[in-house]
């Protein structure tokens, strides 16, 4: 790859481990690149290494991240840790030269940055977890002291994980140790031998593996698990789950899984070969479940007829995208709430709370809830549960009703417009815009544009199998808008001549994380190495206050054979039957997470802000805060 | 009692039908033909009943006929359904049918299931796809029955060149699920017209011969009552469903509701805020977000969607007056059969006994037959294989029945051979009589040495010692 524009200040390559990385081998590649990699860090924290040429792959670690943990863990796809703690300061020079003329909108970048920095390190350990704590409502506080730390020992640079130590939660010291132990067990497996790790360090769960252990023999024995050395590390992560219950299923766990089933709606029978390092999110089998859950119609009497038909919608994937979603489940829990009368000595708070979640949990069977959806069911669950016990059926009813309607007009529709104004100043006459998938925002956003009379040509970005791109195109050629169609494939060419990139989100997370279809990550780096700014367009109410760090402790399969199959192409039929081979494994990610660093400025309602204030805004304009 | 998931049932039994002659009468309606020994009404019923639909209306022609089903059905279904019997006067066509029962017609879809249906498919199935598309109707196709095949062989080279009249034309978009063009049975013409805006909308259209229309639809009530108002219609699916069909694209039924509410939408000022960014707007309707969350919906087939924004592009403003028409077609593995000719009643009953075995309720014996334990079966007599007889009923010595239903009450006599036939209640079959391919009706005597072979006799009828009929309907003068 040519860079076409060498006038500009060259940053050093962000370098990042991509795909799935070996524990040996990274270990033995970061050990060794680590002390110059260190050196140069320590030297300049904030200027670039110009020396480096973007294609170079060196994977260096933070100095922080290996001095806290003298061990390497176990990490998934690519860590960004390190480049939460070093690199946004050094970012914020590159994007005040693309846009210089708006500088001000970044005024507060820095100080923001810090306080990310403040919170990725206090995060670091967690970061090491195969599954990624949600950080509930303490990530905004929890920003707030580490601001203050951070900007003391800032200058120090590399070492602010010896300061904080002291001040962590019980639960991240104990994240800490876990991912110590995680640690120990993959350098123990590295080196075959059978040394006892320290568990003396937590007595608590000491009593639990044995039985945690009974239930993993047969699971592990069975076909499912194939991979046998891996039995001890997840043997530690069922420790964990019995200390620390996970808010969040885990489908590797057989015992819940089954439990699950029992109560499910929806014909959930689960798919035989899955990747691996994916077992913990819920796979079925596509294609039977939706003629099962037809053909119950009419048994399923306590689901309301609405969202029954909205369930429908999102199994067949008939609506799809996360406004459409939120909207439609929104409108189906208004007819609910129409249709719902109090059942006689029971309290409409508690009562039609429960029959929300029954509802909630129905659409969960169908599909695994957005962000945004989940944030709407919250703010929908704290209005029925503030309700005050005085009202009457009637009255309580249109409340909340109104409540609905306010939350889809201000939340999603205004919201939408004012994202709209914000992103339209930043399209220049001459510009060429380059999206991907198919952003309704984004969508908006070029479409006024062009209204306004700008001047200006859109790259589409697509990709297999949903094709979303393609309806996109559609809608815009026939607005008169100026359009290249492509594939993800070609981005890296394509990105020649784009000067922005705007993106949508499913959800932004409070490290700056964008959550997002699958292939975002990758048109965001690949912009970034162009230097080409990235918009990310998203309402405010996608926000959450979840960290994660990479894309596999929560997404979504897909029907695998959406991707063994290619239309059109009868001829391609060499995965014909793959389910019967164990040893294929089709992996059909729906959403991948882009670190914040990829990501020149957040689009929200609010204003445009760095990624690193959406920790402010989930505190000042979060969706517990709205009329509250 | 609300009705569930919004959904009524009319289940449209018709009355005597002519297509049936030597079987139906005054005295037997065509609801309450016995199929495999059980009224023909009680496997509609029992499908429904199975999906968990108690409230049921039933449509009867004729008066005579009502009482008849009427008292049946309180005797049958007492405590387990809520069927209300509403009668119309005879030869008015199932859009009569349906007329005499708009009244009572509150939910916001109506299911109507044919009441001579015999299938195992879910009618929830129909249902939740209707619901899933939103669709104005939706109807249930079924691949159509070979006929002609191995079986029908015995029972008769008649109605041959009656076939082609079932057959319909069916158009099918890509993915099968929209409903392109029909034209169905007797309407089929040399040529096909297929309308050029539909084709252009969807790209490619396939056409099909071999569909069956199993009259079972899915119909908004609100698209249903309008197209009532419309003369000249005479049959649901003849008339009704190539009406939808066609105006799909241009909807008239579908503007004069939701004209007003499209006029705002159509602005599509939700969607692209070109116009007026004013914060202080009015919550949107509901119609509207409705339609914001769906009309971005990338379904498998989103021509409409296409084809709204092709109009907008020529015609201003005239988009979004569509209605979509769904099919929901049946797998391979489900029984679906119509009973609506005398081959059908015979071909039916054979798959009671064979393949569709399943919808009878009848538990096969380890012989693969039905037998009733108070059967008085005489010496050397044998019920063969795929065999179902009744209670009370009396062979003599040396019988044998093969692939046959015989009815209540009946007297065999000795050494009578039946194959392929269906006998039913309180017939008298003296000695040495073969019976081969027919249907025998009710209250028939056959007297000594009679030979049938493919015939259908009326009930009451008195078929003289030793006379041989070969396929011909005998009725009573």
């Amino acid at each position: 790859m040519d860079l076409r524009r060498p006038n500009r200040p060259v940053i050093g390559p962000k370098v990042r481990q991509v795909g799935f990385v070996t524990p040996d081998s990274a270990a033995a590649t970061s050990s060794s690149s680590i002390p110059a990699v260190s050196a140069a860090a320590a030297a300049s924290a904030g200027s670039p290494p110009s020396s480096l040429s973007p294609v170079m792959i060196p994977p260096p670690r933070h100095p922080s991240t290996e001095m806290s943990n003298p061990h390497f863990h176990p990490v998934g796809s690519y860590n960004p840790s390190e480049q939460i703690l070093g690199s946004p300061p050094a970012l914020s020079p590159s994007r005040s030269s693309r846009f210089d003329a708006d500088g001000s909108d970044f005024g507060g970048d820095d100080d923001e940055s810090v306080a990310l920095s403040g919170v990725g390190g206090g995060m670091t350990p967690k970061s090491s977890l195969l599954m990624c704590q949600p950080v509930t409502k303490t990530a905004p506080l929890v920003s707030e002291t580490r601001k203050r730390d951070s900007n003391a020992s800032k200058g120090k640079g590399e070492g602010p994980s010896a300061a904080p130590k002291e001040k962590l939660t019980k639960a991240e010291r104990r994240a800490t140790q876990e991912a110590q132990r995680a640690a120990k067990a993959a350098a123990k497996e590295a080196a075959a031998a059978g040394g006892a790790p320290s568990v003396s360090k937590q007595p608590k769960p000491a009593t639990k593996p044995a039985t945690q252990q009974k239930k993993d023999i047969p699971s592990g024995s069975g076909p499912l698990q194939p991979l046998a050395p891996s039995g001890s590390i997840e043997k530690k992560q069922g420790k964990k789950e019995v200390a620390a219950p996970h808010p969040r299923m885990q489908f590797d766990d057989m015992t819940k899984v089954g439990k699950l089933k029992k109560r499910a709606v929806v014909n959930q029978s689960e798919a035989r070969n899955r990747v691996e390092l994916f077992r913990h999110l819920p796979q079925y089998e596509h294609g039977t479940q939706l003629p099962d859950l037809e053909s119950k119609f009419f048994q399923l009497d306590l689901i309301h007829p609405s969202v029954y038909q909205v369930g429908l919608q999102f199994l067949s994937d008939k609506i799809s995208g996360g406004n459409a979603r939120c909207i439609a489940m929104l409108l189906a829990f208004k007819e609910v709430i129409q249709d719902y009368t109090t059942p006689p000595e029971k309290t409409l708070t508690r009562d039609l709370g429960a029959k929300v979640g029954s509802c909630v949990s129905f659409l969960i069977e169908c599909r695994p809830l957005s962000v945004s959806m989940g944030n709407a069911i919250r703010f929908l669950k704290n209005r029925i549960s503030s309700l005050p016990h005085n009202l009457s059926d009637k009255e309580a009813k249109s409340r909340l009703q109104s409540d609905i309607d306010r939350f889809i007009n201000e939340k999603i529709i205004i919201a939408s417009k004012a994202i709209v104004e914000h992103g339209v100043s930043k399209i220049r006459d001459g510009d060429v815009l380059l999206t991907y998938g198919s952003p309704s925002v984004v969508e908006s956003i070029f479409a006024y544009a062009h209204g306004i009379k700008k001047n200006f040509r859109v790259v589409v970005v697509d990709s297999r199998p949903k094709h979303e791109g393609q309806g996109l195109l559609r809608r815009l050629v026939e607005r008169g808008i100026h359009c290249t169609y492509t594939h993800l494939n070609a981005v890296s060419y394509v990105m020649h001549e784009v000067t922005r990139v705007f993106l949508g989100a499913s959800s932004v997370l409070s490290n700056g994380t964008v959550y997002s279809r699958v292939g975002t990550a990758c048109v965001a780096m690949v912009a970034h190495a162009f230097r080409v700014p990235v918009l990310v367009c998203c309402e405010a109410y996608k926000f959450h206050e979840r960290v994660q760090l990479d894309s596999i402790c929560s997404n979504e399969l897909g029907d695998p054979d959406a991707i063994s199959k290619v239309s059109g192409r009868k001829d391609l039929n060499y995965l014909d039957g793959w389910a019967q081979n164990e040893n294929i494994q089709l992996l059909n990610l729906k959403y991948d997470a882009t670190p914040s660093d990829y990501v020149s400025v957040l689009v929200t309602e609010q204003g445009m802000l760095p990624p690193t204030s959406v920790p402010v805004i989930i505190r000042e304009y979060g969706i517990e805060r709205l009329w509250t | 009692m609300d009705p569930p998931m919004d959904f009524q049932v009319v289940v449209l039994a018709g009355g005597t039908s002519d297509k049936l002659s030597p079987l139906v009468s005054k005295e037997l309606p065509k609801a309450l033909l016995p199929v495999a020994n059980k009224p023909l009404l009680s496997y509609p019923l029992e499908l429904l009943e199975a999906s968990n639909l108690k409230n049921i209306i039933v449509v009867v022609e004729g008066d005579e006929a009502a009482t008849q089903v009427e008292s049946w059905l309180s005797v049958a279904y007492m405590d387990r359904l809520n069927v209300e019997v509403v009668k119309t006067p005879g030869d008015v066509g199932t859009v009569g049918a349906i007329r005499a029962v708009a009244p009572f017609l509150i939910s916001t879809d109506i299911l109507i299931v044919s009441g001579d249906l015999v299938s195992d498919i879910s009618p929830g199935a129909i249902a939740a796809t209707h619901r899933r598309h939103g669709a104005a109707v939706t109807a249930l196709f079924c691949p159509a029955p070979v006929s002609g095949g191995a079986d029908s062989s015995t029972s008769g080279g008649k109605d041959k060149a009656k076939k082609p009249s079932r057959c319909n034309i069916v158009g099918l978009d890509p993915t099968r699920q929209f409903l392109l063009h029909v034209v169905s049975g007797a309407k089929v013409e040399k040529d096909i017209h297929i309308q050029k805006r539909i084709v252009r909308a969807v790209g490619q259209m396939e056409i099909r011969s071999d569909f069956m229309d199993a009259h079972v639809y899915a119909f908004k009530r609100t698209v249903l009552l309008d197209v009532l108002e419309k003369e000249n219609l005479y049959s649901i699916k003849q008339d009704v469903l190539p009406y939808l069909v066609r105006t799909q694209l241009r909807s008239e039924i579908s503007a004069k509701k939701e004209n007003s509410a499209d006029e705002s939408s159509n602005g599509a000022t939700k969607e692209l805020p070109s116009e007026d960014i004013n914060i202080n707007s009015a919550v949107p309707s509901n119609q509207n977000l409705r339609w914001l969350s769906q009309h971005r919906e990338i379904a498998p087939s989103s021509y409409q969607d296409i084809h709204i924004s092709d109009c907008d592009k020529n015609k201003s403003r005239l988009a979004k007056k569509t209605h979509k028409c769904c099919i929901y077609l049946s797998g391979k593995t489900q029984y679906c059969a119509r009973l609506n000719s005398v081959q059908a009643f015979g071909d039916i009953n054979r798959d009671m006994l064979g393949e569709a075995s399943r919808i009878t309720g009848y538990t096969f014996s380890a012989q693969n037959n039905v037998v009733h334990p108070t059967v008085v079966q005489g010496a050397k007599t044998t019920a063969g294989g795929q065999c179902i007889i009744a209670e009370g009923t009396i062979l003599g010595d040396k019988c044998s029945v093969k692939r046959s239903v015989i009815g209540r009450h009946c007297r065999i006599g000795s050494n009578v051979k039946i194959v392929n036939s269906i006998v039913m209640n309180h017939i008298t079959i003296e000695d040495n009589c073969t019976i081969q391919g027919s249907v025998i009706s009710s209250n028939v005597q056959i007297q000594e040495r009679a030979s049938l072979k493919d015939c259908q006799v009326s009930a009451g009828y008195v078929i003289t010692a030793g006379s041989e009929y070969k396929s011909e309907p005998l009725t009573k003068r």
